[in-house]
């Protein structure tokens, strides 16, 4: 069997509003293995929600537009696929965390009911009590005590609704959980445990896990491997080690590792990026990051950089091709 | 809640009715009245009394159920309204049903199919309807559909037939309401995450739309049946007058304009009642669809 589960190559998708077209991915790529668990880090507008959303084929109709590229999964191309097909992988092959266990949940359906949706339309042939059984059992698995199964989503906590959300994101025991930011709207001490959940669970079923984040502390505790995404690309990408710990990052990684504060030094200030991220509206000529890299040279500015590999370490950037910069 | 409600309404209305021009004593009497009978006929009104103890002994006695009788034509007002308030009732409801029954599915259909012909055409027809008064709105639906079509009666109350145009030109403009609300509020939940975490758990359109959108964008709209339901109450006065039906409305725009107290505060205490009622049954089905409502709150 193939040891890939999913495979994104170029993928261009374009946001079309009424005043101009926003460009949130450009030439995306990404291989996922089975099992893997990797972290997706990139600061806000970057593109990664429009990743997993366009995974899913869920970009809000006819605004989101996926323009080329493919995306695999299984060997299968899902941009060909029919409206059903993906109706049997959404929340059965491929399920998706929510970045606001808040809003996430419908207010009006009892959380039990909304787990148990999942089995309905998924496991059409299970009887009913062996759909109940499933959900009693995903609620321990969570920790969340069953008979609270008939209580709606106003009734718990931030964190224990995240925990709802996984169950039912869980349940049909999917290859692929895309998390969006599972912890971000969660207190530090329930980010900790939700991740500790999310970490045994996947070890439970043996999911391959994208985790989508912007924090570089909860990538290093959960992930393998990690893509730093930029202006809807991935500009750098390798296993974690080899990215937190090394000294040839791309510049853009660089800055985001030292815009952690130091517990050890007492370095007065913080060392943000300088600039903007660019305007999503334009498409760039060179390299997206070229206008706030303070390695930027000419040819930066116009031409597209290679994607530089060193094992399976690779950096989107003149600097380090070989013909330098 | 309804208690003090009532005793603020009665109470201003008493006054306003007190301090409006017009003197019942003479449009009773007659121009040819003399000083000795205008004054006899005012101390049998209890109008040579101060206003506050006239309110004071008015709701006295109505607390006792005791309405008292028409000061113009002599009747007991508790019977009469209860015989003209189911005609007013029937009315109202039908035209809040109508209102419901259409508008609510049109303007979740023109939530969905945002942008499209049908929605254009439902924010055409709101316009139309919010614009058009109903005294004017029920003439030339009369004319066309009575008069030139001959399909309905014209005005009176002898079949059911009778109520059909006095209901949809009382609720022309709930139904506006309706469609124009049902469709913010359904535009406003299909944006919802929880929507977009339906469909991530793979339920087709049909599913997102029965099971999750249409419970959630209901709540807003049921309160405003509610409000709507008074306000309609409210606009039978008009209805019923164009199209000749013995509701409370007719009986209260003859009280007015005779100057007939007992009639109007009897026929406002038992509205404000009614409406109360309206509101509570309302506020109960809010409680049963929406689960984050409390009632011990």
């Amino acid at each position: 069997m193939n040891d890939d589960l999913l495979q994104i190559e170029k993928l261009n998708v374009e946001y079309i509003t009424d005043d101009a077209i926003v460009y949130a991915l450009n030439d995306f790529s990404l291989n996922v293995k089975r099992g893997e668990k990797i972290g997706l880090v990139g600061e806000t507008g970057a593109g990664k929600t429009t990743l997993a959303l366009s995974i899913l084929r869920l970009l809000p109709k006819k605004i989101g537009k996926i323009t080329s590229g493919s995306i695999k999964y299984e060997s299968e191309e899902l941009l060909d696929k029919p409206e059903s097909y993906m109706l049997g992988l959404r929340g059965r092959r491929i399920s998706m965390i929510f970045q606001d266990p808040m809003t996430s949940l419908n207010p009006v359906k009892t959380v039990g009911d909304q787990v148990l949706e999942v089995l309905n339309l998924h496991f059409p042939d299970l009887s009913k009590e062996e759909k109940n059984a499933k959900v009693d059992e995903i609620f321990r698995l969570v920790g969340i005590p069953a008979e609270r199964k008939f209580e709606y989503p106003h009734q718990f906590s931030g964190g224990m609704k995240q925990r709802i959300v996984i169950a039912m994101a869980l349940i049909a025991e999917p290859e692929l959980l895309l998390a969006d930011e599972p912890t971000t709207a969660l207190d530090v001490t329930i980010q900790a445990q939700i991740l500790e959940l999310m970490k045994e669970l996947k070890e439970k079923y043996n999911s391959a896990v994208i985790l989508i984040t912007h924090d570089l502390g909860v990538v290093a505790e959960f992930c393998d491997s990690v893509a730093v995404v930029y202006g809807g690309r991935v500009v750098e990408i390798g296993k974690v080690e080899e990215i937190f710990g090394n000294s040839h990052n791309h510049p853009y990684t660089k800055g985001l590792i030292n815009c952690i504060p130091d517990l050890t030094s007492t370095a007065p200030r913080l060392h943000p990026i300088a600039g903007r991220m660019g305007d999503p509206r334009i498409k760039v000529q060179g390299c997206c990051f070229a206008d706030r890299c303070p390695n930027a040279t000419e040819k930066c500015k116009t031409t597209p950089p290679p994607m530089v590999y060193e094992g399976e370490h690779g950096i989107l950037c003149h600097l380090y091709s070989k013909e330098g910069a | 809640m309804l208690i003090p409600v009532i005793i603020a309404v009665t109470f201003v209305l008493f006054v306003i009715l007190s301090f409006a021009p017009g003197d019942v004593v003479k449009t009773i009497l007659g121009d040819e009245a003399t000083e000795e009978q205008i004054a006899e006929l005012k101390h049998e009104l209890n109008l040579d009394q101060p206003l506050l103890i006239r309110y004071a002994r008015y709701m006295m006695d109505a607390c006792r159920l005791d309405f008292g009788n028409s000061w113009t034509s002599g009747y007991e007002i508790l019977p009469e309204f209860s015989r003209r308030l189911p005609y007013t009732l029937l009315v109202t409801t039908l035209s809040v049903l109508f209102a419901v029954g259409v508008g609510i599915p049109l303007g979740i259909a023109s939530a969905i199919k945002e942008h499209s012909i049908l929605d254009y055409g439902c924010t055409f027809l709101v316009m139309l309807l919010a614009s058009m008064p109903a005294f004017w709105l029920g003439t030339l639906c009369q004319i066309l559909f009575c008069l030139t079509l001959r399909w309905l009666p014209v005005s009176g109350v002898g079949s059911w037939r009778h109520f059909i145009l006095p209901s949809i030109i009382l609720g022309a403009s709930t139904l506006a309401t309706m469609i124009r609300m049902s469709r913010t509020s359904m535009l406003d939940v299909i944006k919802m995450d929880y929507i977009r975490t339906a469909r991530a758990k793979g339920a087709d359109e049909k599913k997102v739309l029965y099971h999750h959108a249409i419970r959630n964008s209901l709540i807003p709209v049921i309160t405003q049946i509610g409000i709507s339901f008074a306000g309609g109450i409210g606009g039978a006065i008009v209805t019923e007058n164009i199209f000749a039906i013995p509701g409370i409305g007719v009986m209260l725009v003859n009280a007015v304009k005779s100057r007939d107290v007992p009639v109007v505060m009897g026929v406002i205490i038992f509205v404000t009642i009614i409406v109360g009622i309206i509101n509570l049954i309302v506020d109960l089905i809010c409680a049963v669809v929406d689960p984050r409502i409390d009632f011990a709150s």
